[in-house]
């Protein structure tokens, strides 16, 4: 398919697929096996420009946008889940700042991310809230010119790695999602520690980790917006990312597809390669035609996005939903067709269906994101403009 | 320091195909890429000018698309590349190739050191490094797996053999070809690689290298490739019979026999 990139983005895509195969492949699978988190590779992508890309350019970065962010993302996803999301989760945690921050926020964090030399995270989930962001407990309380933070967050991608979380924290419990905040934490700040690091099915090289708050004092001049806005920038942080999860979900596929068809080639039965056989062939038929929509929708939401298009919650929760979706049935497919072998840990396609699995979960579940979509559909009466 | 590097663009693709008429590998259409054992030259060659602030020249001797792979090789970080190109050049060995770079390199003036990569995937031959030190009348040294000390006179350096290892000093300006043991190349950054894309590269023909077209391609090639085939299989299996006693003890014997116990 010709999607039509510029001359950047196919510089961008083969330098992102250089990475990928010369360096992410040769240690995937050890990184998933000893769950550590990839530094080497976090390092060589900064000093390849990769951190850049998603940051503007009046803060040391390289101006792109949601599409060269999803066209790395998915590069990397090809070669390892676990490390692009590391990556990506990086662009999420500066998102609010760069749609929500104040320019002396950004002047402070972006170039800081852009170069490399500090990561990001964000944090909404907690033991009680997740899709349900007005269940928040994490508490955050004026005291002068200083908030003081109580709470624990869950799950958080990239933490105790990262250097800047953006968090989603009540500065007004009774306004429920009304009464929510956005807050910049740095790591090292008194009273913000870092809990339990979770053991995960997949996307296991990826750190995530609690955040814990205990009288963590924070400048107010660390609030994202103002108060009253945390569940506002949570959700128009997440329509922004959420292409993302659509482009890992997409790279995860494409590696999975290389590797059926790589292996129905090599595989001999019967005298014959078993992507001689019907029945492997149409598997192979559907794979490839369901990965080519969902990037297909990716690529033009992402591109619906950068074009400055208003609302896009519905186009961006369909990305993610159609394209986690095919990576879950591309990726389970790829081991039924290298079926004993598949199931072995010395093949990569049972990594990919782990690392899959969560693209159906994260940054919304595909039931809460179902219902986003009906929302929207309903909203508009299933109308086209 | 002035290191000169000396790349080769080669099909990047390893199934290429051989043109029955000419004998010569048809790279029409294939994408072309720098050889990768050349990639480890290029490295060397700019670490060696991050270390001592000098300066590194990119050469290869092609047809004008090449400036490409000059171009990629900018965006890892050569301050400088020159191709050579010229009607006169094509269809040279790697004799004439050592003389156009020769020449090329002599009206550059100033250099140090020149690095080469082992050999090139397509030719395999591994004759342009030594063959470029000869035509440059300097000392050259193959194979170089770490470089230990470089001074301003010499270079003190490892060098890979089939027994071993070798420690050589070498006497500046020199030529060394080396192995992909003595480094790991960078992944170039998306700005160097943009800001490469607009580089403008350097042309020198025939004429500008002062070269007399007598001497270089075809007509100034010594050796002419007379046949490209691809090689019939030339090791056939055996298979021992009897039961697995008697194979055992015909095996043992054959591996005596052929003095592999």
């Amino acid at each position: 398919m010709e999607y039509f990139l510029s001359e950047q983005q196919k510089t961008l895509k083969s330098l992102a697929r250089q990475i990928a195969e010369q360096r992410i492949l040769p240690v995937r699978a050890e990184l998933d096996e000893k769950e550590e988190f990839p530094w080497d590779l976090i390092k060589e992508m900064a000093s390849s420009d990769l951190l850049r890309v998603f940051i503007p350019e009046e803060y040391d970065g390289l101006g792109g946008g949601c599409f060269d962010l999803c066209l790395v993302v998915e590069e990397l996803s090809r070669a390892c889940g676990g490390i692009a999301i590391s990556y990506a989760a990086n662009a999420l945690g500066v998102l609010p700042l760069m749609l929500y921050g104040s320019d002396s926020q950004k002047a402070k964090y972006l170039p800081a991310v852009a170069s490399g030399n500090r990561l990001a995270a964000f944090a909404v989930t907690e033991a009680t809230a997740g899709s349900d962001a007005s269940a928040i407990r994490t508490s955050a309380k004026r005291d002068g010119d200083q908030y003081v933070l109580n709470g624990t967050k869950q799950f958080i991608t990239n933490g105790g790695e990262a250097e800047i979380y953006t968090v989603v924290v009540m500065t007004d419990a009774a306004k429920g999602s009304r009464g929510a905040s956005a807050l910049v934490v740095e790591k090292g700040t008194p009273g913000f520690t870092f809990g339990k690091k979770e053991k995960k099915m997949g996307i296991r090289s990826s750190a995530t980790r609690e955040l814990v708050f205990r009288d963590c004092r924070v400048p107010a001049e660390n609030l994202i917006s103002r108060e009253g806005m945390g569940f506002i920038v949570a959700m128009r942080t997440l329509d922004r990312s959420r292409p993302g999860v659509g482009a890992q979900a997409v790279g995860i596929a494409q590696g999975a597809l290389e590797a059926a068809v790589e292996y129905a080639q090599q595989r001999v039965q019967f005298g014959h390669p078993i992507s001689a056989i019907q029945a492997v062939q149409h598997m192979l038929a559907n794979m490839a035609t369901e990965l080519e929509a969902a990037r297909a929708l990716v690529y033009a939401t992402a591109r619906t996005i950068d074009a400055g298009a208003k609302s896009f919650t519905e186009e961006s929760a369909m990305a993610k939903l159609f394209a986690s979706d095919m990576a879950m049935r591309v990726t389970t497919d790829a081991v039924q067709i290298l079926a004993g072998a598949g199931y072995m840990r010395d093949y990569p396609v049972e990594k990919m269906m782990r690392d899959a699995k969560i693209t159906q979960i994260y940054e919304g579940t595909n039931q809460v994101i179902r219902s986003a979509i009906a929302l929207e559909v309903l909203k508009r009466k299933a109308k086209l403009e | 320091m002035n290191v000169i590097v000396c790349i080769k663009q080669v099909p990047a693709k390893i199934k290429i195909e051989i043109d029955p008429k000419t004998s010569a590998l048809a790279s029409g259409g294939v994408d072309r890429a720098i050889n990768p054992p050349d990639l480890y030259a290029l490295e060397e060659g700019i670490r060696i000018k991050e270390k001592t602030k000098g300066k590194v020249t990119v050469l290869t001797v092609g047809p004008a698309k090449a400036d490409e792979s000059l171009k990629e090789a900018i965006g890892y970080g050569a301050d400088d590349a020159v191709l050579l190109s010229d009607p006169a050049f094509e269809g040279s060995d790697t004799w004439a190739t050592s003389l156009v770079l020769a020449k090329a390199i002599r009206k550059i003036g100033q250099f140090d050191l020149v690095l080469c990569g082992k050999q090139s995937i397509d030719g395999e031959t591994g004759q342009v490094g030594p063959m470029l030190g000869e035509a440059l009348g300097v000392p050259f040294v193959s194979l170089v797996n770490r470089i230990d000390e470089l001074g301003q006179e010499s270079i003190k350096m490892m060098r890979m053999s089939d027994e071993g290892h070798q420690l050589i000093e070498m006497t500046l300006p020199g030529v060394i070809t080396v192995v992909k043991e003595i480094n790991v190349p960078r992944i170039p950054s998306l700005r160097g690689l943009m800001a490469a894309k607009k580089a403008a590269i350097t042309v020198w023909n025939a004429r500008e290298l002062g070269i007399d077209p007598a001497t270089v391609g075809m007509a100034g090639s010594p050796t002419r490739v007379s046949r490209v085939f691809f090689p019939q299989r030339a090791s056939q299996g055996e298979m021992l019979q009897g039961d697995p006693e008697s194979q055992v003890e015909q095996l043992v014997e054959r591996l005596r026999q052929t003095r592999a116990i």
